[in-house]
């Protein structure tokens, strides 16, 4: 099995190659985490995978103590004057020169910064947020683009040490899909970890069925559209299934449980965070070889 | 949208009537469609051939995205000047013999639509498939008034024969599938051959015979249409069977209805529309037949002829500056198709005549948010956007969705009427999510949630409106402490490496 | 007021905000990229794809493959202005289809045009890439009703009207002619979504491209 041995890359720059082969693409970035309220809350290990790999890659990254949320579920649930507030605190966090880049590991919030917060500012006339918002969101974003467009990740076993002996299978997300048009950006990441053996998802475009409220609102017709999610995920006769928001992971997660099913579900940070040393880790089980946890 | 008005200007906005309304709540309709497993089946199989001779016949033009940005320019354009083309196109269709009409909503449509049927002393009418004459409920008119109308479209006669409503704009029987299309003309079909088998050849065949003595003697047809074209002042009407060409050309008497929205302000943006509608419709590179005419040809097909401009709501949509967009639909029905909550309720858990996400939109903007349970329309979207890439004209109906839920949240804020659970819930997470610390404060409790989940590790009962995601689907325990509590205790930045590959370097790891 | 008068009031009103007109960007196709023989090959390729019968023969040959398709027929519609010369094989053989023609001052009945086993046109342009032959009311395309209720159409079309894109078509057709756009014989989808040819119109269309 292939190994990997790690290099101190501190005093690198732009441009220059080292006896290793690796050349990143940029200098030193002062990153900053937008972790989005789900992942605070319910998956820290993706946030705290997302900050592995950047600092791993040498990077700096901070954590606006102020940030909360990216106030979709108001906005989606038609709640805009509730959205305002935070939207605001959101905009209040991030607005500085503080940082070069902010990053969040979701393309759902990351796709509500960039595109809703103009808008609640716009329809709750606040123009100094409008303005304000649209500078946030232009420098916001998506895990995968910023590995994949920013920092030059092409080979995440030779760049980032990833390694994940499991076979996984891939749900890209709608917001991610439609709204960031990411394309492949996570699953080529994912496909070049190490020992990772993906296998395809039938209808991996279809929505998982979450669509936040909608998945209460709408209870019946959700479970029907996460039921088919399921049934394509276990066919696969995958270990678990990775993607980019764990929106729609806790909510295929969720299902996949309530039907007895053994197939997990896993943030794509987490694993191209894993390496042979330190394993990523499933429902807080360290996950073995072999997909034993 | 504003009240404003200036002189002389009427209120707005006018609302539409007819099969425009969803009459009882959306998720409960569903889960009653739902519960119907051929539906599923039937509805699952459509779909799928359907997407996949789209998606087919889509990518086989070099410049779809060319197109479809062309026929949204188009549309807006028809939108912004919309009293100038309808006038233009009303002098031009008059010019050549034809006599125009206005109908303000449903029930002046149907009124007029009678009268000049009326005027040919007939009490039978041949009709083409129509969404504004469904919209405006004219069969159900026509009846009242004792004449008759014959729908000719095969699905719209299956519909028809089966005192059925159609569940699809485009294909209206889609929620039947052969057998029982077959038990339908055996049992309704005055003349037919026992011996009629399930295959849709000889189904199509038992259509054509069971409607051909109609078309031959039909004196008046009513028909919808496609596309205006104002600076010629022609009609389309696009088609497969040739019942539209029976219906256009034999009879005596044509009278179309069809919504203001229609237009396209001149004959060359038709070649647009004629290369977008077909392939995102039925997947085809082009449909079957396509009819125009201009007002009347001497000599040449029907020589009465009429055309009912209806608004019925139109304007509404119109005066709703994020909605308007909506009224850019070209009914191709690619945004149902895709729909993964259509694909699972059908067109019939929507109530209106508009149903899948543009119906979503356009009958609450149509009606207003308030029109009976319009209001719970909007939310039956994931928002995953299937419906905004396939459409068209680029109609961003997640967007529109998004807006109408505002509008129905803001149209029951008052301060006499107790809180929903959901106003509840979003005021906490207003609370919540507008501050870090409130979050982090929060946050803390997280062991709680994990004590609550108990050995399994999972959460298996919420109660309230969040009942709903566990009636099948866990929620796991959460962390013991939050990603911003492992930051301030915990993190220390590690130190940077730089994989490289299996080299003699090793030992300096 | 009017309902037209009401009507235009509401829409005025529903654009106080004057929404602007955009320049509507056409970086769509307007013009062919194929060559004459490729776009013959198209056609012909679309329209078999759509259950269509397709016979390319040279101009000169028009009577003789004319003849050959209706030789079972026992009487046939053509309009009034068709090229005398593509009919001459038809009318000089024995036992040839009884030949009716449609013109202004003698027009067939309806029933008389149900009774008839085919019809004969030209056609005024067709569009290779999407398979569709335009029929635009001329003398040798004859009304509207002439190609519809005979239960088969037989279309001579001549290889120069043949462009490639739907754009290049809509250039040549005028628009206040009555129009039918012809792409295949009648079919339907509107069981399981599953294409059937033949239903209300004519259930067969043979085309002969005259190169």
């Amino acid at each position: 099995m292939k190994s990997f041995i790690y290099v101190r890359r501190s005093n690198l720059g732009c441009g220059q190659s080292t006896s290793t082969g690796f050349c990143p693409t940029v200098g030193i970035m002062k990153i900053a985490l937008f972790a989005t309220c789900i992942v605070d809350a319910m998956y820290p290990r993706t946030a705290q995978a997302t900050v592995k790999i950047l600092e791993r890659l040498g990077h700096e990254v901070v954590f606006p103590a102020g940030q909360a949320c990216c106030g979709q579920m108001h906005v989606n649930s038609g709640y805009f004057k509730e959205a305002h507030a935070v939207v605001a605190n959101h905009v209040e966090a991030f607005d500085t020169d503080d940082y070069d880049v902010a990053v969040a590991p979701s393309g759902s919030c990351v796709a509500s910064v960039k595109h809703q917060h103009e808008l609640v500012a716009r329809r709750c006339g606040d123009a100094a947020l409008e303005a304000r918002a649209a500078a946030v969101g232009a420098k916001t974003y998506e895990l995968s683009q910023l590995l994949t467009d920013v920092l030059g990740i092409t080979n995440a076993a030779e760049q980032l040490g990833s390694h994940f002996p499991h076979k996984v299978t891939y749900h890209p997300s709608c917001h991610g899909m439609r709204l960031l048009r990411l394309q492949d950006r996570q699953l080529n990441l994912l496909a070049s970890v190490g020992g990772i053996e993906m296998v395809e998802l039938p209808e991996a475009d279809q929505c998982c069925g979450f669509g936040g409220t909608f998945s209460m609102k709408n209870a019946d017709v959700s479970s029907a559209m996460m039921d088919d999610k399921a049934a394509n995920i276990c066919g696969t006769g995958a270990d678990l299934c990775s993607g980019g928001d764990a929106s729609c992971l806790l909510h295929i997660g969720g299902g996949l449980s309530r039907q007895g099913s053994k197939v997990g579900t896993l943030h794509f940070a987490e694993i191209l965070a894993s390496t042979l040393e330190e394993p990523a880790s499933v429902n807080g089980e360290v996950m073995l070889a072999g997909g034993k946890r | 949208m504003s009240n404003n008005t200036f002189l002389g200007m009427p209120s707005l906005p006018v609302y539409g009537h007819g099969n425009l309304n969803a009459t009882e709540p959306f998720p409960q309709a569903a889960q009653r469609e739902l519960g119907n497993a051929q539906l599923r089946a039937n509805l699952g199989h459509a779909t799928h051939t359907i997407r996949d001779k789209r998606l087919k016949v889509v990518a086989e033009l070099p410049d779809w995205e060319d197109m479809r940005d062309a026929g949204s320019a188009i549309k807006d354009g028809t939108m912004a000047n919309l009293p100038a083309l309808l006038e233009q196109f009303e002098a031009n269709f008059t010019a050549r013999g034809g006599t125009i009409h206005w109908a303000r909503d449903a029930q002046e449509a149907n009124e007029i639509v009678t009268g000049l049927i009326r005027e040919t002393g007939e009490t039978e009418v041949v009709k083409v498939k129509s969404m504004a004459t469904q919209e405006i409920g004219l069969n159900e008119y026509l009846e009242e008034q004792g004449i008759a109308a014959y729908e000719t479209d095969l699905a719209e006669l299956i519909v028809q024969l089966d005192h059925d409503k159609p569940s699809h704009i485009l294909v209206p029987a889609i929620h039947k599938n052969r057998s029982q299309v077959r038990e339908i003309f055996l049992r309704e079909m005055p003349v037919v051959d026992p011996n009629l088998t399930d295959e849709p050849a000889r189904l199509a065949e038992a259509a054509r015979a069971h409607l051909r003595k109609k078309f031959l003697s039909a004196k008046v047809a009513v028909s919808g249409a496609n596309f205006g074209l104002a600076d010629t002042g022609t009609l389309t009407v696009v088609e497969s069977e040739g019942n539209g060409r029976m219906c256009l050309t034999l009879p005596e008497t044509l009278i179309t209805v069809m919504g203001i929205e229609k237009l396209l302000p001149k004959w060359e943006d038709l070649e647009v529309f004629m290369q977008l509608l077909p392939r995102s419709s039925t997947g085809e590179r082009m449909n079957p037949y396509t009819s125009l005419w201009t007002g009347v040809t001497p000599g040449d097909g029907p020589q009465n002829v009429h055309l009912v401009l209806l608004d019925n709501g139109r304007t509404a949509a119109l005066a709703d500056e994020m909605g308007r967009t909506a009224l850019n639909c070209i009914r191709c029905s690619a945004c149902m198709n895709v729909c993964p909550v259509y694909e699972r309720t059908g067109g019939h858990a929507y109530g209106s005549t508009y149903p899948g996400p543009i119906g979503a939109i356009l009958s609450p903007l149509m009606t207003g948010i308030k029109s009976e349970e319009n209001n719970s329309l909007p939310y039956a979207s994931s928002l995953c956007g299937a419906c905004y890439d396939a459409c068209p004209v680029k109609i961003n109906i997640p967007e529109i969705l998004v807006h109408l839920r505002g509008k129905d949240v803001d149209s029951k804020r008052s301060k006499t009427r107790l809180p929903s659970q959901m106003d509840l819930m979003m005021k906490g997470a207003e609370w919540a999510f507008s501050s870090g610390s409130h979050l982090n404060l929060l946050e803390k409790g997280l062991p709680l949630g994990k004590l609550a989940a108990g050995r399994s590790k999972t959460i298996k009962k919420l109660p309230g409106i969040a009942a709903g995601w566990t009636q099948s689907r866990d929620i796991p325990a959460p962390p013991t402490q939050s990603f911003r509590q492992w930051w301030a205790k915990e993190h220390k930045p590690v130190a940077a490496v730089v994989p490289g590959s299996t080299t003699t370097e090793g030992d300096q790891a | 007021m009017s309902a037209r008068e009401d009507i235009m009031n509401r829409i005025k009103s529903a654009l106080q905000d004057a929404p602007e007109t955009p320049v509507v960007p056409r970086a769509y196709r307007r013009s062919s990229q194929m060559t004459a023989e490729q776009r013959l090959e198209q056609l012909v390729d679309r329209l078999v794809d759509y259950k269509a019968n397709v016979f390319v023969t040279p101009a000169e040959g028009a009577a003789a493959q004319l003849a050959e398709l209706l030789a079972g027929s026992t009487s046939i519609v053509v309009p009034h202005g068709l090229p005398e010369s593509w009919l001459s094989a038809v009318k000089n053989d024995a036992g040839s289809p009884a030949v009716h023609v449609d013109a202004p001052d003698a027009r067939l009945t309806t029933a008389e045009l149900d009774a008839v086993d085919a019809v004969v046109t030209a056609a005024a342009v067709a569009v290779s890439e999407t398979g569709t032959i335009m029929l635009a009311g001329s003398e040798d395309q004859g009304r509207r009703v002439i190609s519809l209720v005979p239960d088969r159409h037989v279309c001579i079309l001549l290889a120069e009207q043949i462009v490639e894109v739907l754009p290049e078509a809509i250039a040549r057709l005028e628009a206040t002619r009555p129009q039918t756009w012809i792409s295949g014989p009648s079919a339907t989808s509107d069981i399981e979504l599953e294409r059937v040819e033949g239903v209300h119109g004519p259930r067969t269309l043979d085309v002969i491209i005259l190169t």
